[in-house]
């Protein structure tokens, strides 16, 4: 059961980012995001579809390239770093895909080791079977271990995924849309997850979802993404108690009014 | 929108549609260049993937023994049998074997080989790369700090440069055990004789010549194949696009190689 987490500590950001844009051809995806995660912190990015979430997260593990803008990645400004710092970086930050993207070829044993043998060089076979077994029970799911992806169900793989990156130890977890496409019990179970590795790990997390259950159950803070800018931040109730036509319709909806 | 205006776009887009391709063409040559060179700077440096590229020899060889077995051994066969009434005219047919391990060993085996290899391992490393990319699973790689281009894209042109100068010595010997049957059923020639006859005429330049053209046939295979994966979009269109254009771009460029090689080499002979 999740217990309630010590009072965040908001002089010490792990992620700030300042006046970041990003344009694909003539669609201006995001228009100036400012934006700070603190140490420990849980921050949703909530937003309709197209609205350039999952790109503000691509561009923080440097996946994309901002046009303009300086983000900074415990302590390292991302547009400025070598490749080979970029590589140190991201293993300090774990990111859980929208489809898991678990490695079809491999199995889970397969997919959870890739990361661990590539970057933690002259580990012992006891060391890495002894981390797989690990953070398969953090997400309870030790049974699956000689299975390959295509066997396991959508939940399942979601959490595999997640076991994946929690097994180089992240101090950064980015999720995008974890809860998406998962029936209503595996979303709670996800969420509780998302909640179980911040206070296992001691992770700062950004995650980016337009299911408000998912909001309200892993967020600590809430910013509502529209028009390629954050337009509303708080607690899930600062941010939804608004008349303002663009946020209303979003809770809603979700909650069938 | 006037009449006359929409005309005026029409041309206009007209007028640009070739310009467009060539750009295309052109960023599509400067990117493969781009590939080919950080193929260079990675594939040689540590750490080493000798794992993945031995499993990448067994897809790209064993996997494809039985289809080049089949094929090398049809087109020896075949080449004899079609040969014979030609040289049966100047009473000639002695010279079979001779005539076969020339056209086989120079040309056939590296091209047939190379030809089967585009269409069954290229069109797999674009499919299989490519479904990797929509999937995300290279960017997992990335995000991961690992190198998933060393990973994917430098094992696999390895391993096909690789095994492709073993499938083509496979195919030239198996197409000469198709010759012979033929030899031998017409004119009851023995495998001894038969063998000293087709090696007989063959020079060290004819061996240098296939296993060079064998070896940049296999690089030109898997580089193709991993580039039209590795950069693939569009989701399972792309997977599609990814397949059919590793083969065709594969196929195309190996006959301008053939081409080039054959030319080259007859400056030594």
């Amino acid at each position: 059961m999740y217990k309630p987490k010590a009072p965040i500590d908001h002089t010490n950001a792990v992620i700030t980012i300042k006046g970041l844009e990003k344009s694909f051809d003539d669609y201006h995806v995001l228009r100036g995001i400012d934006l700070d995660l603190y140490q420990g912190e849980n921050l949703v990015v909530l937003g309709r579809s197209g609205t350039g979430k999952s790109v503000l997260i691509k561009i923080i593990s440097g996946l994309l390239q901002a046009d303009t803008g300086s983000i900074n990645v415990l302590g390292k400004d991302i547009n400025s770093i070598t490749d080979r710092e970029l590589q140190e970086l991201r293993i300090r930050i774990g990111f859980s895909f929208q489809n898991s993207a678990l490695y079809d070829s491999m199995t889970v044993r397969k997919n959870l080791e890739f990361p661990l043998v590539r970057n933690r060089k002259g580990i012992t076979r006891k060391e890495i079977d002894s981390a797989v077994e690990e953070v398969l029970e953090a997400v309870g799911l030790s049974q699956t271990i000689n299975q390959m992806p295509s066997e396991l169900s959508g939940g399942q793989r979601k959490r595999i995924g997640i076991a994946r990156t929690l097994i180089l130890n992240p101090e950064i977890m980015l999720y995008d849309e974890p809860t998406a496409g998962l029936d209503p019990i595996t979303c709670i179970e996800i969420n509780e997850l998302i909640n179980e590795v911040q206070e296992k790990y001691k992770t700062s997390s950004i995650i980016i979802t337009h299911d408000l259950t998912c909001a309200k159950q892993t967020g600590d803070r809430i910013a509502m993404l529209l028009d390629g800018q954050f337009q509303r931040q708080g607690t899930f109730d600062e941010v939804f108690d608004t008349n303002d036509e663009r946020v209303k319709p979003f809770f809603d909806y979700n909650f069938i009014k | 929108m006037d009449t006359a205006n929409s005309t005026s776009i029409q041309l206009k887009k007209k007028a640009k549609k070739p310009v467009s391709k060539i750009n295309t063409f052109l960023i599509s040559l400067y990117n493969i260049n781009k590939f080919i060179i950080r193929f260079f700077k990675e594939a040689f440096l540590p750490p080493f993937e000798f794992k993945e590229i031995v499993r990448q020899c067994y897809e790209t060889g064993v996997r494809s023994f039985p289809l080049i077995s089949l094929t090398g051994f049809i087109v020896g066969l075949i080449f004899t049998k079609q040969s014979r009434p030609s040289l049966g005219q100047f009473g000639a047919t002695s010279w079979l074997p001779s005539l076969v391990s020339i056209a086989i060993m120079r040309a056939l085996a590296p091209l047939v080989t190379a030809l089967i290899a585009a269409g069954k391992v290229g069109s797999g490393i674009g499919a299989e790369l490519g479904s990797m990319r929509v999937t995300e699973q290279i960017d997992a790689m990335e995000v991961s700090g690992t190198k998933p281009f060393k990973f994917l894209v430098c094992t696999r042109v390895l391993a096909t440069t690789l095994t492709i100068p073993i499938l083509a010595t496979y195919t030239g010997l198996v197409a000469m055990l198709g010759g012979y049957i033929n030899v031998a059923v017409n004119e009851g020639t023995s495998f001894n004789t038969f063998v000293q006859e087709f090696f007989d005429p063959l020079t060290f330049t004819d061996f240098t010549s296939s296993l060079i053209k064998s070896i940049v046939f296999g690089f030109t295979i898997g580089i193709v194949g991993s580039y039209q994966g590795y950069y693939s979009t569009k989701g399972t269109e792309g997977v599609g696009k990814a397949a059919n254009g590793a083969v065709v771009t594969a196929m195309f460029l190996i006959f301008i190689e053939e081409i080039v090689i054959v030319q080259m080499t007859s400056w030594f002979r």
